[in-house]
């Protein structure tokens, strides 16, 4: 699968990353590539064959339903690159 | 032209967990902005989730109260996106194999009739934090509090006709998550919310027209508002030969408009997949069966025994279960008075005008169960009648005192002394002749209705004390005895 | 203190030869004379080491040292260490100081061993060279001019440099045993789920598993019995009892049957690699093992598999990073995309990046089933090899890289070349079963590792198999400077 500069354009925006003009047509490149590797894979009959999503088909543990963090909103906030009367901060938001 | 109006709701409802769905943080409303996160809900670095098992039962509860399939092999996966309030960069959803799969709700309609909906799904799924728009030098604050909050969220069919049959479904689920305990269904804390797919096509065609989606609607009455004004804008823009676009739109309650959510502007493409920190829920039969033979009396079987049991017309019992609250509310009336007939006219009544006119709902009523019990009963027992108890009514409303001080202090106690009310009679029939003789003259099947006259002169009289059962019969008695 | 092994440090500390506190000290001050041509550790940690080692020094004063109590280890800047910056080698999290300790932190200072600093690595854990670190690339204490593998690049040159006994890593497609191999260390990746992942910032969730790398099988024994074991706080950690992996050391061979997959002798093969595997193998035999011819038919798949389901994890474990809550945040956003899009091109290294597309390509709409659900059958296929091939034999030996440690800068500019690098490893991630890389020889002076691959929850098996054969090798002994003044 090759993609064009306009896939990864698109990519960009799904993913949230600039990615300048010039460096598109290099991740177009290197992306297809890439691709074109793992379209190898295309070519096993997978039929019938269930997908395996953890290595040991295993069951999700279940918590008990209890409250056992205490309120570490200092120590949390103190790591924000901006925060302001217990809030984090972006630039605005519009619904 | 004759439009057919289809809608679909999506309900989310908050469970009432005391932990999170992910993570041991505290859920409580209300509470100082970011001080019920952990690690987890805040999305650090490393941090991992775990499943909190109440939330599952909670689940599975629902999907046994509305007869649904359960899902053995249910899958938690992630929603990707980005926003503020969505700590992760993903929602931790259900898509595939959500807990609760196909069900069905009945609703009453209001010729009486009962119209089944169907649910396609609910599946569990981690809520958002929030954006707060106070201005902090044009930054908006976000609060992750909320972040991981556990919700159900359960997809009906387009099978309503009505903003007021979506109204009918909304309560009717609002009564079964309250009645089975697994939310409080507050509605103003946002424990349920809703929205709404709105489409309307010409009357007949089958194919569904393009529909929107109003977004976050939590009141009963800001569903039907929304949703007729959405299909009013949609009628006029087919009617002018226009098209509908397939998008998201709030309800602006104060304009009473729903315009486009500029946030959502681009199209999302969420990259569903299995969340890789988590498992597959795997649950049996006898799980599912535990909890299905321990639900409680749900709505519909609460209805029939208020009819089967108590005697109450379909009518006052379907409005006495439409909640549990209301309904509990009514059998601890009933409880303490043992008159099922006078506790529905009074809860459905008296009671229900007050809560509408303040705007209340039954929990936050100032007058208890109990007092409306024993105000009944003082009805029975003869002490009052009807008219002094709607006084005592708005007395205990108003938290003023106990219902036999209430008596006591007003002077409503019922006069029930035989020779001071045949004296009463006595006076008022010597006092008006000119009506004694008219009533001498009336044609029996027509006294009935004259008699009135006389009981509103005794009544007067006894300043609304005397018993009018006795004064009927007194006034009866001595009138004809004239003849 | 160079090239002392983890148990000779234990000993002497018990024998009171000198304290923690100064073996800490002179294990610090050797990192600042020496590492600068290896560039190993992103952040040395003394204040805080000196405070383990302190503490350590009074518990075992109050008589209830355990084996590690005032062992000097290193942490791959991966895993969250409280208070004490963790980078992940990224310039996303360069001033990151976690509010929290990782569970193997956590496990591993419980029994009063001293974290001496933060190990360089690939950026998220994504690369075989460690060339991908925004502090630069780390270099092979056995020849300067060489890469030292990767991920987990820091960790293992610091340990075949001597500047620490052992260092814990994490092994998604193989950051452990291919660095292991390119240093000549014994590196360990157990079952997916026993060592729990809470605390280690996630790269592939379901593939990624921390280990120890050491420089005996007998050292990667002890420190694996600290990292591992259940963790509540992991939904995918195995609830199993805790396992003493020292405990099958000194099990004779006689009987062990070995398979040799057919696929991993293939003509990718460096000769003079194959060599040394098969010169390992034939001494295995001599131990009374079994060699058996087996095969694993869709090992090959591995590579495509690997690079749609490890980058699609990725690119939604990586969505976190947005300036919102900790770490890199650019400056002056002009609107919330500008926030987002900037501080992750910003914050993020190429090959970061390139991974995060193509994760979001191969989730995104249209794309998902024939790449990711396609992925996700394939590894099934995979888990199925190895499934029948380990009910045939004990164990399953071979090359864990294709070649030593390549040049520095060799395979930079073509990610579909470093990508093959891997094919030996990323099976055994895919299959979730343990796998190591022990020391099995040279070639020009650059190491060799010898892969063995076992069962689930075959840890100590592993672990004594390595250890047999490194009692009569001394592979694992070499060291950087013994290797040059033999002049091999
Ligand atoms: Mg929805
Ligand atoms: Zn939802």
């Amino acid at each position: 699968m090759a993609l064009e500069n306009a896939d990864i354009e698109n990519i960009a925006v799904l993913a949230r990353l600039q990615v300048p003009a010039t460096e598109t047509s290099d991740y177009a490149n290197s992306i297809s590539s890439i691709l074109a590797l793992v379209d190898q894979m295309q070519q096993v009959d997978t039929e019938g064959v269930e997908p395996l999503s953890n290595p040991h088909d295993a069951t999700q543990r279940l918590r008990p339903d209890e409250v056992t963090c205490d309120n570490q909103r200092d120590a949390f906030m103190a790591i924000a690159p901006a925060t302001e009367e217990g809030l984090y901060l972006v630039p605005k938001v519009i619904d | 032209m004759a439009w057919e109006i289809v809608i679909g709701l999506e309900i989310h409802v908050q469970l009432a967990t005391k932990s999170k769905l992910f993570s041991g943080a505290k859920v409580a409303f209300g509470a100082e902005p970011n001080t019920q996160t952990t690690l987890v809900d805040l999305g650090m670095p490393g941090a991992l989730p775990v499943f909190n098992e109440q939330a599952l039962r909670m689940a599975v509860t629902f999907g046994t109260a509305i007869d649904a399939d359960i899902g053995k092999h249910s899958v938690f996966a992630r929603k990707n996106y980005f926003y503020p309030d969505s700590p992760k960069g993903y929602q931790t959803s259900q898509m595939d194999h959500p807990i609760v799969g196909i069900g069905h709700l009945d609703i009453q309609l209001e010729d009486g009739s009962t119209k089944r909906i169907g649910v396609t799904r609910a599946h569990l799924e981690e809520d958002a934090g929030k954006s707060l728009h106070d201005d902090f030098d044009g930054m908006t604050g976000i609060d992750l509090n909320r972040s991981s909050t556990p919700l159900l969220e359960i997809v009906s069919e387009p099978d309503m006709r009505s903003a007021k049959e979506a109204v009918a479904y909304m309560r009717k689920m609002h009564a079964i998550v309250t009645t089975i305990g697994i939310s409080d269904g507050n509605m103003a804390e946002g424990s349920m919310r809703c929205d709404a797919n709105v489409s309307v096509r010409p009357k007949g065609q089958e194919k569904l027209g393009t529909r929107a989606e109003l977004k976050n609607i939590n009141s009963f009455r800001f569903i039907e508002r929304a949703i007729n004004v959405e299909v009013e804008r949609q009628i006029d823009i087919l009617e002018d030969g226009g098209t509908i676009a397939q998008e998201t739109r709030l309800y602006d309650a104060d304009k009473n408009e729903t315009r486009p959510m500029r946030s959502k502007e681009e199209a999302n493409d969420y990259r569903y997949f299995p969340c890789p920190d988590l498992l597959p829920i795997n649950i049996d039969e006898a799980y599912i069966d535990a909890i299905r033979n321990a639900l409680p009396e749900l709505p519909d079987q609460r209805s029939a025994r208020f009819v089967s049991q108590l005697s109450l017309s379909e009518y006052d019992a379907g409005v006495l279960s439409a909640s549990r609250a209301l309904a509990d509310y009514f059998e601890a009336v009933v409880a303490v008075c043992n008159d099922a007939k006078l506790g529905a006219n009074w809860v459905t009544g008296e009671l229900a005008k007050f809560l509408n006119q303040n705007n209340m709902e039954i929990n936050a009523a100032p007058v208890s169960a109990e007092q409306l019990g024993q105000l009944i009963s003082r009805i029975k027992d003869d002490t009052i009648n009807t008219k002094g108890a709607k006084t005592v009514f708005e007395a205990l409303w108003d938290q003023t005192g106990t219902v036999d001080g209430i008596i006591a202090d007003k002077g409503l106690k019922q006069v029930s002394d035989m020779g001071a009310i045949e004296a009463m009679v006595d006076d008022v029939i010597a006092a008006s002749p000119k009506q004694v003789q008219q009533y001498l003259d009336a044609e029996v099947e027509k006294r009935g209705k004259m008699l009135g006259f006389f009981m509103g002169q005794v009544m007067k009289a006894s300043k609304g004390a005397a018993n009018p059962g006795q004064v009927n019969g007194l006034l009866k008695n001595k009138l004809d005895a004239l003849c | 203190m160079t090239n002392k092994t983890l148990i000779q440090i234990s000993d002497e500390l018990s024998a009171g030869q000198y304290s923690s506190r100064e073996i800490t000290q002179d294990i610090i001050a050797d990192i600042r004379a020496r590492d600068a041509q290896f560039n190993s550790f992103i952040t040395v940690s003394e204040e805080l080491a000196l405070e383990q080692a302190d503490a350590a020094d009074a518990r075992r004063a109050a008589g209830h040292a355990e084996l590690l109590t005032g062992v000097p280890f290193a942490h791959k800047d991966l895993f969250c260490t409280q208070g004490l910056r963790t980078t992940c080698a990224s310039k996303m999290l360069e001033d990151f100081i976690p509010p929290y300790e990782s569970t193997v932190g956590q496990r591993l200072l419980a029994t009063g061993a001293v974290c001496v600093g933060k190990t360089n690595m690939d950026e998220f854990a994504m690369g075989s060279s460690n060339e991908n670190s925004y502090f630069g690339a780390v270099k092979n204490p056995w020849d300067l001019n060489a890469v030292p593998g990767g991920s987990s690049g820091g960790s293992a040159a610091a340990v075949a440099a001597g500047l620490v006994p052992a260092a814990t890593g994490t092994d998604t497609g193989g950051s452990i045993r291919q660095p292991a191999s390119f240093c000549n260390l014994t590196g360990i990746k157990p079952t997916y789920g026993r060592v729990s992942r809470f605390g280690i910032v996630a790269y592939a969730s379901s593939l990624d598993q921390a280990g120890p790398m050491c420089t005996t099988a007998a050292d990667a024994a002890v420190m694996l019995n600290a990292m591992a074991g259940f963790d509540a706080q992991d939904s995918t950690s195995v609830q199993q009892d805790a396992a003493d992996f020292t405990a099958e050391l000194n099990q004779p061979l006689a009987g062990l049957k070995v398979g040799l997959p057919k696929e991993f002798f293939g003509s990718g093969l460096d000769p003079q690699v194959a060599d040394c595997i098969m010169a390992a193998v034939k001494q295995i035999e001599a131990l009374g093992a079994q060699i058996v011819d087996i095969s694993l038919p869709n090992l090959e798949l591995s590579i495509p598999a690997y690079y749609v389901i490890a980058p699609s994890e990725a690119s939604s474990n990586l969505s976190r990073f947005d300036g919102v809550r900790y770490g890199y945040r650019c400056d002056q956003p002009e609107d919330l995309m500008d926030l987002y899009c900037r501080t992750r091109a910003e914050g993020f290294g190429k090959e970061v990046k390139r991974r995060i597309m193509v994760g979001t390509y191969a989730l995104s709409e249209g794309y998902y089933d024939a790449y990711y659900v396609k992925a996700q059958r394939v590894r099934r296929l995979i888990k199925d090899d190895f499934a029948r091939a380990l009910a045939q034999v004990d164990v399953i030996m071979g090359p864990v890289a294709p070649t030593p440690a390549f040049d520095l800068g060799s395979n930079t500019k073509d990610p579909v070349a470093m990508y093959l690098e891997d094919i030996y490893t990323l099976s055994a991630n895919m299959a979730g079963i343990p796998a190591m890389s022990t020391p099995a020889g040279f070639v020009n002076g650059r190491p060799v590792g010898l892969h063995i691959m076992g069962n689930y929850f075959a840890e100590a098996k592993l672990l004594n198999i390595a250890h047999q054969y490194q009692q009569v090798t001394d592979w694992h002994l070499q060291t950087p400077t013994s290797n040059t003044a033999k002049g091999a």
